[in-house]
């Protein structure tokens, strides 16, 4: 959730050229006055979709795009929750993190979404689309993007091959890690990496018994980063030899040559999604349906992936992109997954246990 | 100064406005903080405005109280270094020529424009192994290999300082700036070295000034909170940096909100015994 504005490609301003496209905006969308207002995370990010995400979708379907900041964390949810109070949305359309898509079910902040209407959403993959407890579809998957092991290749010029080594003595105090149980999702990694899988964390006990287990990172711990850019400035310079990063930006890092390398462990990189969900007081979700339907089709999937270095959400054979590209991006092994679930029930408890151990 | 009251209620017209700014912009908010922090938490936002204690029950866990005494330590510590270093070298300002007391002071009026997300980086880059005094110490001899200096308490404690100084030194100076030059030359007449004037003279003549800055500096230093996280390990993280991430990352505003204000009341109430012991050392 503190994701930020990290997605960005060099190429970005190279442009994906003209996408092909099947999409026949009905022309009662095209008419309509005031542009559909979407938001996603600030930044680069959004310096991304402005630059070639919105014109093309405008040039396919006629519909124009205000873009709008959001900003990141929970804030934006709480902005969207009050202003729903007062019958307005600031956004029609907002890239959310998966736990504040949820929270938002909660309070019946989304529209649910007419999937007739959005025939491209049936390629995204089914684990990335939110549902109501009555089966109503409340939010898409937009992008994705992996948090793998990232190394300083000066100093360890061999390849990490699990995350298990990130435990090993000889890494002493020279770890960057996350420093949050709601972003570094160490619990996860640790319970793949040792326990079996993520279903471990299934009780209190096995909870805690996977938490004392992240507790052996500390001593190998040098920095727990709240920052993307204090930990990215230390590796890149050496500083901070290995730890725990985003698999796009490390590759960003890596093309203009500093000597940084993204290591997709045997157990999985961790994936995290950002997910399309529309604000239920918007009187555009006619054309926020479009926009997510655009946004679902693989063409559109891989071009992100070109431009933007996110992962698609949808699957590898539906897509264009050759090896090399997708490897840019993305793994073929199975990942680790948010229990997104358990920090959306348990967020005071998981908060408070951790904190106790990261601070004791 | 004008002494005599107003002799009609319009006369109190100016004090309308910032009395009224006072409240809307002081009490209002602080009063809905108050009521905030006895709100049960819904989560992702939300709140139900019924009463109940439970922000408070949680806070008094060994672990709210040895984040708190962090939270001493670092402001105790920064406000202690503010002063041995920021009272002598504003005696030697007030003394110096005019241009340079200029000089320093703009130096110091522009420390407080800094983001200190830049002073953060700044410290830890200094302090750093590859490009900080690691690799000056290492090519002086001074150590073996470049080694880094943070994070730890002792960058905290030094980027902490160097936000804290400014005000210790504006604190002081104006107060300082009153000495009167016969005073020194008094004590040197009767033979002390200027060391002893200043230690035996000059610092216990101005004990309350002292132990004041020091309170301030040590209030104004418990509310950091992104040098902490930047600068230091997680067991240099202080109270505020939990506000912070109650408030911003778990959007759980009730407990921010019994969390600052517990913070608060054991501020005040710190700041009362010393004011209370100062009071009563000045006597005695």
């Amino acid at each position: 959730m503190i994701r930020t504005s990290s997605l960005t490609r060099r190429t970005l301003l190279k442009t994906a050229g003209a996408m092909p496209l099947a999409l026949a905006a009905p022309s009662v969308l095209r008419a309509a006055g005031d542009p559909l207002k979407v938001g996603v995370y600030g930044g680069y990010f959004q310096d991304s979709f402005d630059s070639f995400v919105y014109p093309e979708f405008t040039k396919a379907t006629g519909i124009e795009i205000e873009s709008i900041a959001v900003p990141t964390g929970e804030a934006w949810l709480i902005q969207l929750q009050q202003a729903a109070r007062a019958k307005r949305a600031p956004a029609d359309v907002s890239m959310m993190a998966t736990v504040s898509i949820m929270r938002g079910m909660r309070t019946g902040l989304w529209a649910t979404l007419d999937e007739a209407a959005m025939p491209n959403v049936s390629n995204i993959l089914p684990t990335l689309q939110n549902r109501y407890e009555n089966g109503g579809l409340a939010a898409v998957g937009a992008v994705s993007w992996y948090i793998t092991v990232a190394t300083n290749t000066d100093t360890f010029p061999e390849p990490i091959g699990s995350w298990a080594e990130l435990w090993d003595p000889k890494y002493q105090d020279s770890l960057g890690l996350l420093a949050l149980v709601s972003n570094s999702y160490l619990l996860e990694i640790t319970a793949k990496t040792f326990f079996g899988g993520t279903e471990y964390l299934s009780s209190d006990e096995s909870i805690l018994e996977v938490l004392a287990k992240v507790a052996e990172l500390k001593p190998n711990t040098r920095l727990w980063y709240r920052d993307e850019a204090q930990f990215e400035q230390a590796l890149k310079s050496g500083e901070i030899p290995i730890g725990q990063y985003y698999h796009d930006v490390t590759g960003l890092a890596a093309a203009d040559g500093f000597p940084v390398r993204s290591n997709f462990p045997k157990e999985g990189g961790l994936r995290e999604s950002g997910n399309w969900a529309v604000a239920g007081v918007s009187d555009k979700i006619d054309q926020a349906q479009v926009f997510i339907d655009y946004m679902s089709q693989p063409s559109v999937q891989a071009m992100l992936a070109r431009n933007l270095g996110t992962a698609p959400n949808v699957a590898r054979e539906s897509m264009d992109l050759t090896d090399e590209e997708f490897a840019a991006v993305s793994s073929e092994i199975e990942p680790v997954v948010p229990r997104y679930d358990l920090h959306f029930e348990r967020t005071d408890w998981l908060n408070q246990i951790w904190a106790e151990m990261l601070q004791a | 100064m004008i002494q005599s009251r107003p002799r009609t209620p319009l006369g109190y017209l100016p004090i309308l406005l910032p009395a009224f700014a006072l409240f809307a912009f002081y009490v209002v908010p602080f009063g809905s903080m108050v009521g905030m922090s006895f709100f049960h938490n819904l989560g992702g936002g939300a709140y139900e405005e019924v009463f109940t204690l439970e922000n408070y029950a949680r806070l008094f866990s060994p672990f709210f109280l040895s984040v708190l005494a962090t939270s001493f330590e670092v402001a105790f510590l920064v406000a202690l270094f503010a002063i041995v270093v920021g009272f002598p070298f504003t005696y030697l300002l007030v003394n110096a020529r005019r241009g340079t007391q200029v000089f320093w002071l703009i130096v110091m009026l522009s420390v407080l424009s800094l983001s200190e997300a830049i002073i953060g980086f700044a410290w830890s880059t200094l302090l750093s192994r590859t490009a900080g005094i690691g690799v000056l110490f290492e090519a002086l001899g001074l150590t073996e290999k470049a080694q880094s200096y943070a994070p730890s308490l002792g960058a905290v404690l030094a980027g902490v300082t160097y936000i804290a100084m400014p005000y210790a030194v504006l604190l002081l100076y104006p107060i300082l700036s009153r000495i009167e030059p016969d005073i020194e030359q008094a004590s040197r007449t009767l033979g002390a070295s200027p060391l002893r004037a200043f230690f035996n003279v000059i610092v216990p003549m101005h004990r309350t000034p002292i132990v004041v800055s020091f309170v301030m500096i040590f209030v104004f230093t418990l509310g950091s909170y992104l040098l902490p996280q930047i600068l230091g390990r997680p067991t240099n993280w202080t109270l505020s940096v939990v506000i912070s991430d109650q408030a911003l990352l778990q959007s759980n505003m009730p407990f921010a909100a019994a969390l600052s204000i517990f913070l608060m009341t054991v501020t005040i109430l710190l700041v009362l015994l010393v004011t209370l012991m100062n009071r009563k050392g000045a006597k005695a």
